[in-house]
């Protein structure tokens, strides 16, 4: 069992103890405990079952590599699931369940999957789900999805708050362990700005535990002077409990802080804070991760890495077990051993898997009384749901027991594998290094910035430098190294220095013991969380299986959320066994960030609730707010669609505003209107390649409405020119259209029509623009005063500059709805004065706001087109009838080339016609379609599409816009629009002008 | 009289900083070739500023000129004296390419007081914020979250910015969420 120890953990407060649950259960810890310390202080050592045969899993790490102890964490709006007990720091009434199990830890019916290992191997959904086709959709993936998972799903809206924070330094380090600090230093002294991030709450790394002396100093006491002396220095930050999560192009580096996680919730602090850096150099100072030895029955709960077992003791005063066996094929496992008996508990024996055994450490161990067998390995564990013993064989051997040896733990080290994800993330590339069997950064490969050099360099344990001594060395000319990309000079300070402990080199152990049969390889398991076993990999292998990508997806090995920390390199070289290939030839897969889960509120930041997506307000928008308003989104504005009085439907209310304004005065908030200015002597030439129709020969004081295309022909914008000046022009673009309208121009200007002397300025939101219409609009203006709007001074189609009502304006004689129509542009900071002017004037008239609909509606009774309706980006302006929009005589102008192509000369194009339903009170639906023939495979040939649809209360019918297939010569015809249900609607081809053909309302 | 108003009538928050709607300000776009001695001539004359480097303001005798491209100035000055300005730009330059506009009603500014303004706009602006890259005379034109916005530096405890008029309510609340006591990061110390 595992159980606190009476004294030690540096990492812990004996005088704070935390309370907590675990599957209902009150346990407590200590302030400074992480979860998984927590849990084994508890005697909790066995905390969930696998993915895929349900097995009891036990703690196995001690940080992000952990791939067994994951958690559904914290209630309601703070649950989370898949958190990891090893990197969860405790905190005071922390509910924690564990997960994949059903009804119960303990005892969970899915293990019994377990039994039928044999009959579920790699690719064994590939193998079995295939036939009959059906089957997969009704009956096997209903039953999987019910059996998988990991953790819940939260239900309810995350209390929390996130940010992001933009941060930009000179030198990144990543990890602040004795490289890390090492490099920082030297970064730090030559003057540059350093940011070192630690993921840890505290800095250090593995030199706490296993730390020899450096500079004389006890290695805990030169890191906490290290850490101080940096945190001192002005051009220094140090962010623990922060994670580089990623490295991306041009020295882009993602941080995750975990912020609150540690503290108690808190609406107001953010949890989690997403750095998001740039940095001039990266050093990345990330350590080693020990790797797991494959041996069978190597993930029952109690064997763990040896490293763990130590840190546990160490670090957090937690016993693993008062027995434990070590089995190891290099020298670093002997700490463990060593520790173990530093803290009261037994060394029963250590198996060192190698013939010759160990370097200096093994003498000590055995100095001090422990047993070491040399070329012996575990043929098995002992044990279900806790270890109990091991069956002890010759390494060389098929697992002959030679001795079973009682234990309840076992700490297991396979060698350490240097943590290349950051230096691999954005390109660097690795090197096998067959000595010290592990893939380091090749520092002649590294990934590259933006201007072709190096921009991450490895540090310590992370480039390969093992040894706390190489490490400091190594690190501190990576600090070097960094300043000097960085065009600084380094100084001359010289490296920490620490004593060098001799070592017997690694002996590579891919299969324990190294003949194991297939029986005993199908419990020795590579990817605890998928239950990837050496065998599944074998069989991948004969199956041809070669490339490690492809191994990967058919076994799942490494593709957990754990990402294959312990089990990739051990996977890869068993598949480099099994195909006789050299473990670099079959090479790595891919390290993609980030490099441990990230929470989705960091990566979602501030953006949500009323941030989630930007809002654009009209200078009315809080009086439409007040009066009934009935909100549309349109492009990120929001325009009322109506405005609703007393309990009237919003159909009524459409009905009553378009009745109100035909037959009285209305009044439209149209600011959303995009208004660009166009100026300088080539404004005209430039409108003239802009626009299809032809703009320089417009008059000073007029305004003609224009359409603009793409290179391709196809329609993108429509919208009334007015020419202020000679060389001045101010374009109306549609509401979504401004921004893009704005950056298409410049595009123009700037990248082709160089030459043109044109500028342009948006000033949509410079002005308020009000639309005042219907047949009384010309007397209530003429009410508020100050300007000359009668026919003679102000005719349809021209505009002029004046006053209304005490308040410059200028006033456009345009109309979209075919009613005498005045826009009338006030700048916006008083825009919401004049709407409340017009509207209190307007009230003898019985003036009344339209909104939305109201206005489409009017428009489609005038046949007028709408961007988006009946265009779709496929549509040129001859397909809706505008040929008089399209200048013949202008030798160029954006589009015209696409428009003479076969296909959109061709009569057979889709045009735009009238609809008028056979039974005038049946509405079509929108996008509604006309079938014709048959297609050569018997379905109905679909001829078009009706593109606005409206009752019409002016017609008191229905009326439609479409666009169909040779339209232009259908006048007359009948078509069918099936609507669904066996339904057919019946609708007449007409000209789409449905009012007042020939203009008269509207120009008096 | 003028009775025109901003487009969130000087709302304000105290937080970790404090964030204000400065009310009316006046300002004017004003394009045109900053390579002819007669534009900046016109500049002198008429703002009382010689042209800002880029990236850079200039404060003149009728307000700040604040580079925003390679061929584009924004005058900030005060509401009422705008128009006049962009008139007299307009005479200065006559007979040379250019372009000068009222944008005084299209925008937003707000301000920014306190000590932490570099961490508040550090948390939605990718610029380099620190103070030895960003200092007095400094602007950007870059984005807060998702919105575009113009700042400046007006001192050590005091930035200003600019946005559309339109998105001045998203951009308050933004500044608020930003700007809540105890939020801010420390780092730049």
């Amino acid at each position: 069992m595992s159980t606190r120890l009476k004294t030690g953990g540096q990492l812990i407060d004996r005088s704070e103890k935390r309370a907590f649950t675990f599957n209902g259960e009150r346990l407590w810890g200590y302030a400074g405990d992480t979860l998984a310390s927590a849990l084994l202080a508890n005697r909790k050592v066995m905390v969930g079952r696998s993915f895929k045969y349900h097995r009891p899993r036990g703690i196995v790490a001690a940080g992000p590599e952990e791939p067994n102890a994951l958690m559904n964490l914290g209630e309601g709006g703070r649950f989370e699931p898949n958190q990891r007990a090893t990197t969860t720091e405790l905190v005071t009434q922390m509910t924690v369940a564990s997960q994949n199990h059903w009804p119960s830890l303990n005892f969970d019916i899915g293990a019994i999957n377990a039994r039928f290992a044999r009959f579920m191997p790699a690719g064994f959904y590939y193998k079995t789900f295939m036939f009959p086709r059906f089957a997969w959709k009704h009956l096997f993936e209903p039953f999987i999805r019910r059996a998988a998972g990991l953790g819940r799903a939260p239900v309810e809206r995350d209390a929390d708050r996130y940010e992001y924070f933009y941060a930009h330094t000179d030198v990144l380090v990543i990890g602040a362990g004795v490289a890390g600090l090492a490099a920082a230093r030297v970064a730090a002294e030559a003057g540059l700005r350093v940011l070192i991030l630690e993921q840890n709450p505290h800095a250090g790394g593995r030199a706490l535990v296993d730390g020899a002396p450096i500079n004389g100093q006890p290695a805990a006491a030169w890191i906490a002077a290290e850490t101080k002396a940096l945190a001192a220095m002005p051009n220094v930050t140090l962010r623990l409990r922060t994670m580089g999560a990623g490295v991306y192009d041009h020295g882009y580096v993602l941080g995750y802080e975990r912020v609150g996680d540690h503290l108690a919730p808190s609406a107001e602090r953010p949890r989690h804070r997403l750095w998001r850096i740039r940095a001039g150099q990266i050093v990345t100072a990330t350590g080693a991760i020990e790797r797991p030895l494959s041996f069978a029955g190597n993930d029952v709960p109690g064997v763990m890495l040896a490293g763990a077992v130590r840190d546990y003791a160490s670090l957090y005063g937690v016993s693993c077990g008062d027995r434990t066996v070590v089995v190891t094929n290099n020298d670093d496992a002997y700490r463990t051993a060593l520790e173990m008996l530093d803290v009261g508990l037994s060394v029963p024996v250590v198996l060192d898997a190698r013939p010759e055994g160990g370097g200096a450490l093994a003498d000590e161990a055995r100095a001090r009384g422990i047993r070491v067998e040399n070329g012996k390995a575990v043929a098995r564990v002992i044990g279900g749901k806790r270890v109990r013993g091991v069956d002890i064989c010759d390494q060389a051997g098929e697992g002959a027991v030679l001795e079973t040896i009682a234990c309840d733990c076992v700490a297991m080290s396979g060698g350490w594998s240097p943590v290349v994800h950051l230096w691999s993330h954005c390109g660097g590339k690795l090197t096998w290094d067959a000595e010290n069997a592990m893939f380091s950064p090749d520092p002649s490969r590294p990934p590259l910035g933006a201007d072709g050099t190096g921009m991450v360099i490895a540090a310590g344990a992370a480039a390969g430098a093992l040894a706390q001594d190489h490490a400091l060395m190594q690190a501190h000319e990576a600090g070097r190294q960094a300043v000097a990309a960085l065009g600084q000079s380094p100084g001359k300070a010289t490296a920490p220095s620490s004593d060098a402990v001799a070592i017997r080199p690694i002996l590579p152990v891919w299969t324990m013991p190294q003949g194991a049969d297939k029986t005993k390889m199908a419990k020795a398991f590579l990817d605890y969380q998928n239950d990837v076993k050496v065998s599944d990999v074998r069989l991948a292998a004969r199956e041809g299986y070669e490339s490690v990508e492809h191994t990967k997806r058919y076994t799942t090995l490494g593709m957990a959320t754990d990402q294959g920390k312990l089990s990739n390199i051990n996977g890869l070289a068993i598949l480099a066994e099994q195909l006789a290939a050299p473990i670099p030839a079959v090479g790595t897969t891919t390290f993609r960030p980030p490099y441990h889960p990230i929470s989705m509120g960091a990566i979602a930041g501030e953006a949500r609730g009323d941030l989630f997506k930007l809002l654009r307000r009209t200078p009315m928008h809080d009086w439409h707010d007040a009066n009934g308003v009935d909100w549309e989104p349109v492009a990120d504005w929001r325009r009322p669609y109506t405005y609703l009085r007393g309990g009237e439907s919003k159909q009524d209310a459409v009905r009553r505003e378009i009745l109100n304004t035909r037959g009285g005065v209305g009044m439209l908030d149209a600011s959303t209107l995009g208004k660009i200015v166009v100026k300088g002597p080539d404004a005209g030439k430039f409108l003239d390649l802009i626009y299809t129709n032809m703009m320089s020969s417009l008059k000073v004081g007029r305004c003609r409405y224009g359409l603009m295309c793409n290179e391709n022909g196809f329609l993108i914008d429509d919208g009334v020119v007015a020419r202020i000046g000679e060389d001045e022009f101010l374009c109306h673009t549609t509401s979504g259209g401004s921004d893009r309208i704005h950056a298409h121009m410049e595009e123009w200007l700037q990248t082709e029509w160089w030459d043109l002397q044109a500028y342009t300025i948006n000033l949509t939101e410079q002005f308020a623009q009000i639309a005042v219409v219907g047949p009384k609009a010309r007397k209530l203006l003429e009410k508020l005063g100050g300007m000359d709007v009668s026919a003679e001074t102000l005719p349809f189609m021209g505009f002029a500059d004046g006053v209304l009502a005490g308040i410059p304006v200028r006033a456009y004689r345009i109309s979209f709805s075919g009613e005498l129509s005045y826009e009338i542009a006030v700048p916006a900071g008083r825009g919401l004065e004049l709407w409340e002017k017009i509207h209190a004037a307007g009230q003898e008239f019985g003036i009344m706001p339209y909104g939305t609909e109201a206005l489409h509606v009017m428009r489609a009774e005038k046949g007028f087109i709408m961007i988006g309706d009946e265009s779709d980006g496929t549509v040129i302006p001859q397909d809706l009838a505008l040929d008089w929009a399209v200048s013949k005589k202008k030798a160029d102008f954006l589009g015209k080339r696409g428009q003479m192509r076969s296909h959109m000369v061709d009569p057979m194009r889709k045009q735009l016609v009238g609809l008028e339903t056979l039974d005038p009170q049946v509405v079509l639906p929108d996008c509604a379609h006309a079938i014709e023939g048959k297609t050569p495979d018997g379905r109905d040939a679909l001829i078009g599409h009706v593109t606005s649809t409206y009752y019409s209360p002016t017609l008191e019918r229905s009326i439609a816009m479409a666009i169909i297939k040779g339209g232009a010569n259908r006048m007359g015809e009948v078509l069918n629009f099936p609507i669904g249900g066996g339904k057919v609607v019946q609708a007449k081809v007409v000209n789409p002008v449905f009012l007042d053909p020939e203009g008269a309302r509207q120009n008096v | 009289m003028c009775s025109a108003i901003s487009a969130l009538n000087g709302a304000s928050y105290s937080g970790a900083v404090d964030v204000a709607e400065t009310g009316l300000r006046g300002m004017i776009t004003l394009r045109g070739d900053f390579a002819s001695k007669d534009f900046a001539a016109a500049v002198w004359q008429v703002l009382g500023a010689a042209l800002p480097a880029q990236r850079k303001t200039v404060t003149g005798k009728a307000g700040r000129v604040v580079w925003m491209s390679p061929d584009e100035l924004l005058a900030v000055v005060e509401y009422g004296a705008a128009p006049k300005l962009a008139a007299d730009l307009r005479t200065a330059l006559a007979g040379q390419h250019h372009l000068a506009e009222v944008v005084s009603d299209a925008r937003a500014v707000f301000s920014l007081t306190g000590a932490g303004w570099r961490e508040v706009l550090a948390k939605g602006a990718p610029v380099d914020l620190a103070a030895q890259a960003f200092g007095p005379d400094d602007m950007r034109r870059s984005r807060l979250g998702q919105v575009a916005v113009a700042f400046w530096m007006v001192d050590d405890q005091c930035c200003e910015l600019v946005c559309f008029r339109s998105v001045a309510a998203f951009v308050f609340d933004w500044l608020k969420t930003a700007a809540a006591p105890k939020t801010l990061p420390g780092y730049f110390q």
